[in-house]
């Protein structure tokens, strides 16, 4: 392995600051890497020549003692972001070679702070799956292995896990609507931050499910996380649900020191058929914060069960709603038919796949006259309960404490045909979108197969700074530090 | 809840998707699945609880009324499938 390629983001930014190497250089071995890397399928387009003339300026501010917070540091973008001019799909047939002339917000920022595009990365179609399988260029490969068998590197954000976890990148943009960062960083040995809703611009991000939809990092460190968060928000208002409050100093809040915090336990997330290893790797979590000078708390979500159903009538319906534009007038793929309903019809049967087309049919059902209350209005209903949950038991605690996932990776094809099954991967993560509340998946462990498995801590609205102060004393004391084998340069 | 073929076209239908005959059995069975799924809703006490659209109390912001974006209609268009000088062009809609 190139060293370029070894480093955290606050390990390269110092190096950086030290003149230790150049951004271009650090960019090139990126580049060289992500070339030999194709069996991994992680990113959909390549922009080296756009990342080495962004270094450059970079290396111009470093020497001129201009450098911005995340001056010359190369990342991955999901291709769920528009970037101006380069090309953005969601991964979707539909949005053919759509180019944006304009630039997403939270990208704009993360450049504007000195960050540089290495290209956009896979993710499943509309960030619609657990997985990566459902994108349009195929599957994401995870860089783990067990037993020699390729596991999927979770979803939807697959590319931005798969490219953090095999330094095809330093650190990478994602989104989540039910888990799409979270779950991806667990089965890969990385951090993933969703952040609190409102807290990073949804303009300019394909939208799947807008008032579940946020933008947060895939990283190798909790410090890693906090500095991307720190350049990721801000406030916009050409976002309606943008909130106008001042960023926090995130990596400040990284003071090591959680005594007398109040972890809560939530009895629910101990479902039936849960992996003993990962029922040890909890209690595990729950010892190393305890040790730390946490006060550990039981409490209790008793609504959990009911998040999943509640999120698949939500996210469809928003999702029916959000891809009607996509009727192949204005943008993307058309085709033709023989009049203009039929033209719609025909455009978004080839454009769609199988999984986009299930959601928005389930979406325009729950939607439709003689449905919506039966099935819209009451998942909403559910929803307040749900939120509710997390009000009363934040009476008694400051952070919770769960698994990420029910299961570490699993092997590509095992779970695309069965909906329900893929499903049932975001049962820990979804309750934190329907409620608005920031999550973070830290890596904690390994099972049986030397597959990575994370724990998630669940903060309060807006409580970024304490959850990445708990995240980074977890990470601490589970001092993962294992890495996949290289087995896919070419 | 389970939906049949017929119900399985009325909401391509609705949704613009065109779906082919041979599609309808495997759709009406999947979306079934899901209905199915989310039937555990209904085992939920919800009476008089209010819906919940938005996770974050927020109030939409107004602003002024004025002009303040637009002008590019060439920036607009250039990822139209078809177009005519500075408009959209799509199959013919009146006869």
């Amino acid at each position: 392995m190139n060293e370029l390629t070894e480093f955290t983001l606050a390990e390269a930014r110092d190096g950086l600051a030290k003149k230790q190497f150049s951004a271009v250089e650090l960019t090139q071995a990126h580049i060289d890497r992500i070339a030999k890397s194709s069996a991994l399928n992680a990113y959909v387009l390549e922009t080296p020549e756009k990342a080495l003339e962004m270094a450059a300026a970079s290396d111009a501010k470093i020497n001129a003692g201009e450098a911005r917070p995340l001056e010359g540091l190369p990342i991955g973008v999901k291709d769920l972001f528009c970037t101006k001019g380069v090309r953005t799909t969601a991964c979707s047939n539909i949005l053919g070679d759509f180019i944006p002339p304009y630039e997403s917000t939270v990208t704009q920022n993360l450049w504007d702070d000195g960050a540089v595009m290495l290209g956009k990365l896979n993710n499943d179609e509309f960030a619609m799956g657990s997985s990566n399988e459902t994108s349009r260029f195929g599957p994401v490969v995870n860089p783990w292995k067990a037993n020699g068998t390729e596991l999927v590197p979770g979803g939807s954000s697959g590319g931005s896990s798969a490219a953090v976890a095999a330094r095809l990148g330093i650190a990478a943009t994602a989104t989540d609507t039910g888990g799409s960062i979270r779950q991806p960083a667990a089965f890969t040995g990385t951090v993933g931050l969703k952040p609190t809703y409102g807290r990073c611009s949804r303009w300019g991000i394909v939208a799947f499910a807008s008032s579940l939809d946020q933008a947060g990092p895939i990283t190798h460190t909790v410090r890693d996380a906090a500095m991307m968060l720190q350049s990721m928000a801000s406030f916009d208002k050409r976002d309606t649900t943008s909130v106008e409050r001042a960023v926090p100093d995130y990596e400040a809040a990284l003071t090591g020191d959680i005594k007398g915090l109040r972890v809560g336990i939530p009895a629910e997330y101990r479902v039936d058929n849960m992996p003993a290893e990962i029922e040890a790797l909890w209690q595990q979590g729950i010892d190393w914060l305890k040790a730390a000078g946490a006060e550990i708390v039981d409490v209790s979500l008793p609504h959990t069960k009911y998040a999943l159903p509640a999120y698949y009538i939500i996210a469809p319906a928003e999702a029916s709603s959000n891809l009607a534009r996509y009727d192949g007038v204005r943008y993307g793929a058309r085709k033709n038919g023989t009049d203009i309903d039929d033209m719609y019809a025909q455009t978004r049967a080839a454009g769609f796949g199988d999984e986009v087309k299930r959601r928005v049919m389930i979406g325009t059902y729950a939607l439709s006259a003689g449905y919506y209350d039966a099935y819209y209005v009451k998942a909403l209903q559910v929803r307040r309960l749900i939120a509710e949950d997390f009000t009363k038991a934040y009476e008694k605690c400051d952070v919770l404490l769960t698994p990420t996932t029910p299961s570490a990776a699993f092997p590509i094809g095992k779970n695309i045909e069965d909906p329900l099954e893929m499903y049932l991967n975001d049962v820990f993560t979804v309750t934190v979108n329907l409620a608005g509340l920031p999550g973070i998946s830290v890596p904690a462990g390994v099972d049986g197969d030397g597959l990575p498995l994370g724990l998630q801590l669940i903060g309060q609205a807006f409580g970024e700074e304490t959850l990445l102060r708990s995240a980074a004393v977890l990470e601490e004391a589970a001092g993962f530090d294992a890495q996949p084998q290289d087995w896919w340069s070419a | 809840m389970s939906v049949d073929e017929k119900m399985v076209r009325r909401i391509a239908n609705l949704a613009r998707i065109g779906v082919t005959d041979d599609e309808l059995p495997a759709l009406a069975k999947e979306l079934s699945a899901i209905l199915g799924f989310v039937e555990q809703l209904s085992e939920v006490d919800t009476d008089g609880v209010k819906p919940l659209t938005s996770a974050v109390e927020n109030k939409i912001r107004g602003r002024e009324d004025v002009v303040s974006d637009g002008g590019y209609a060439q920036d607009v268009l250039a990822n139209a499938p078809e177009k005519d000088d500075e408009y959209f062009s799509v199959p013919k809609v009146v006869e």
